[in-house]
């Protein structure tokens, strides 16, 4: 099987990367957001590992620290969607534009 | 991705269980345990004749996919007849028994009606989430046959990650039952659905981690190797023999009944509180579809247990995949038991039991192992008996009985 | 990649809230396939174990937990549409002319030493890695503690 040049994975993880960004800035929803900011750190995931395969460095090195993404992905999640609880538990919303508790 | 086929493995001969047989008679063994490896390879001889290379791999898989594609609805078929016979015989009945003799014919008569039913669909209904649901919720359930393995050299594909790639595709059910229960716009089904999520995740967290002592003994994560290493005392060293592998089995098997939502952990569908849970405003054929993944999902979690626990296909005497059915039976056999014993758990009992319970029994279980089998032995003593007693004080102390407030009655009295 | 890009694009433009995830569940299934592509089995494994069995179904939590059933009348996104696909237009295409110009090692992952095998992963995650992986597990559990103190009743 020949394989996919890296030039391939690179496009796919840019264009990822780029719907993830207008995503997070358009949505209105946190959890919108969210998804979106999920969207990006699987194109920095790709990158990494589609990296690792194509150059001289150990190959286990992009998929650890892909691995490591991962678990930092997770954690911020949950951390955003406690936050966003105790948020709709207080001001019935989770749309960014309502909760503007600091604007003057 | 990891292309082998079974067929394509050479048959690792067994000396161990064969000294002192004929010869003749090893050669039947030999035969009817690889009878159905043989099948294949005499269709894949035939068809190899007039076909060209590729679509002989196209036939060898296409092959290994309708085994599993018949096994798995023919299994659930027969399923539910088993288990209506048991607790018709536990509850003192007699069972199915009209169509066909001892009632063999029911699940067919079963399959007729529920594809004679009406599909309704609910006005309000997310229409296209309503109806993907029930494909989901199946493909996950047949997908998991492709690494359990049913007998010597019966494995459709031996990936090197195969248990891990079990759990995660099994746990990808929960999104499906998320679907149903969203998309039907009732009460009752996002109740069912919303207790179904909670109590698989926390069911998953102490089934991965009582699975961990078996890979450290094994050293693989292939679920061939797994059964492999189970192979020494003629086929009989299998893991639940051991003290961790033993309360790594009973761990597992209590998450794994949760985990497919039967008895007494079915919550999520329980009858009597919910109408029928996620899949309530399911019918017709698409209902069947949602009964089709609980029982295939039960039926692979037992192939699971077995595997990991009781030695897979390993045993003496008798071909290999006779002995993974019969232990597998076996286990479902004790589902269907605990359906026809145990009352159903209270939700705050079903999590306690997860987090409280089984959790730190299990971080125990996985501690006492890694001492054990990675530490010289005045070490491994002394380790595991501390973590033996801090573990039971631990466990004590969380699972202390609840006494409950008074409760007063502002209305009632 | 197609089907990770289609679904990536329906994850952040659908109205629903709920079909935005299980578009981000689809694209995430797809990543976990170039995972396979590039040989890396383990990490495709894990993908879906983490992403599509508890991350997704924590969203989800959430989203039936903050939302009613049906609300496809709130409008989803906000004023800054038109402006936001100019500036991802304009990334992509920065990123693409990068891409395109930078003269890439060709020597790609034929031989079989360049595959990591499930061994040498772990080898190299608790030999070389040991450090970041003991500070992973502090990070989770404080995060853990944190999420349970933010999303609890009583706290506010």
């Amino acid at each position: 099987m020949m394989p996919v040049p890296l030039q391939h994975f690179l496009f796919f993880a840019a264009a990822l990367f780029v719907i993830g960004v207008y995503g997070a800035l358009v949505r209105r929803n946190i959890i919108g957001i969210l998804l979106s900011i999920e969207l990006i750190v699987n194109a920095v995931n790709v990158n990494l590992v589609a990296f690792s395969r194509s150059t001289s460095l150990a190959p286990e090195t992009g998929q650890i620290f892909a691995l490591f993404i991962i678990a930092m992905a997770a954690a911020a999640v949950a951390v955003g969607l406690a936050i966003v609880l105790a948020l709709f538990r207080i001001r019935k919303t989770i749309f960014t534009d309502q909760i503007d508790l600091l604007k003057g | 991705m990891d292309t082998r086929f079974p067929s394509e493995k050479a048959y690792p001969f067994d000396s161990e269980s064969s000294v002192g047989m004929k010869t003749e008679k090893i050669f039947s063994m030999q035969t009817l345990d690889q009878i159905f490896i043989i099948a294949k390879k005499i269709i894949l001889g035939v068809t190899g004749h007039f076909l060209p290379d590729w679509a002989c791999l196209l036939t060898s898989i296409l092959i290994s996919i309708s085994a599993i594609a018949v096994l798995g609805p023919f299994t659930m078929m027969y399923l539910t007849l088993l288990e209506r016979k048991v607790i018709g015989r536990m509850q003192n009945r007699i069972g199915p028994n009209r169509v066909g003799k001892w009632g063999l014919l029911q699940p067919f008569a079963d399959g007729i009606k529920m594809l004679t039913k009406e599909d309704i669909v609910p006005l309000e209904a997310d229409k296209v989430i309503h109806f993907l649901a029930p494909l989901f919720i199946v493909m996950p359930a047949l997908l998991v046959f492709a690494v359990i393995p049913f007998g010597r050299n019966m494995t459709a594909v031996d990936l090197n990650v195969g248990l891990l790639f079990f759990i995660a595709v099994s746990s990808t059910t929960t999104i499906a039952i998320f679907m149903a229960s969203w998309s039907s716009r009732n009460k009752f089904s996002l109740l069912g659905g919303m207790r179904s999520a909670a109590q698989m995740i926390s069911y998953e967290i102490p089934m991965v981690l009582s699975v961990v002592p078996v890979i450290m003994m094994a050293g693989s994560l292939s679920t061939n190797s797994i059964v492999e290493a189970q192979s020494r005392w003629h086929g009989l060293k299998w893991f639940v023999f051991t003290p961790w592998g033993f309360l790594g089995f009973i761990i597992f098997f209590l998450c794994a009944v949760a985990e497919c939502n039967r008895s007494p952990f079915d919550l999520p569908e329980g009858e009597s509180e919910i109408v029928a849970g996620f899949h309530t405003e399911y019918s017709g054929m698409k209902f069947a579809l949602f009964y089709m993944a609980e029982f295939m999902n039960s039926f692979t979690l037992s192939g699971l247990a077995v595997t990991l626990f009781l030695g897979g296909w390993q045993g003496p005497f008798l071909p290999s995949w006779i002995w993974f059915f019969l232990k597998t039976y076996a286990l479902i056999f004790v589902m269907i038991w605990f359906r026809g014993t145990l009352p159903r758990v209270r939700v705050d009992q079903l999590m306690g039991l997860a987090w409280k319970f089984l959790l730190p029994l299990t971080l125990a279980n996985l501690l006492v192992t890694g001492f054990w089998y990675f530490t010289s032995r005045p070490v491994r003593i002394a380790g595991s008996m501390v973590l033996l007693a801090l573990a039971f004080w631990i466990l004590t102390k969380l699972n202390r009985d609840v006494v409950p407030e008074k409760r007063v009655y502002h209305f009632a009295e | 990649m197609g089907i990770s890009l289609i679904a990536g694009v329906a994850t952040v433009t659908l109205p629903n809230i709920f079909h935005a995830t299980l578009s981000l569940v689809a694209a995430l299934l797809g990543i976990a396939g170039i995972y396979l592509i590039l040989h890396a089995e383990f990490l495709a494994v894990i993908q879906v174990l983490l992403y599509v069995g508890a991350v997704v179904t924590l969203i989800i939590f959430a989203i039936m937990l903050t939302e009613g059933i049906s609300n496809k009348t709130i409008a989803q996104r906000n004023k800054l549409g038109p402006a936001a696909v100019g500036g991802a237009v304009v990334f992509l295409a920065a990123l693409w002319g990068v891409i395109r110009s930078t003269p890439w090692p060709i020597q790609g992952g034929t031989s079989e030493n360049s595959y990591a095998t499930l061994a040498s992963l772990a080898g190299s995650l608790l030999g070389d890695y040991i450090f970041p992986f003991e500070v992973i597990s502090v990070i989770l559990i404080a995060v853990l503690i944190g999420a349970i103190v933010i999303a609890k009743k009583d706290s506010v």
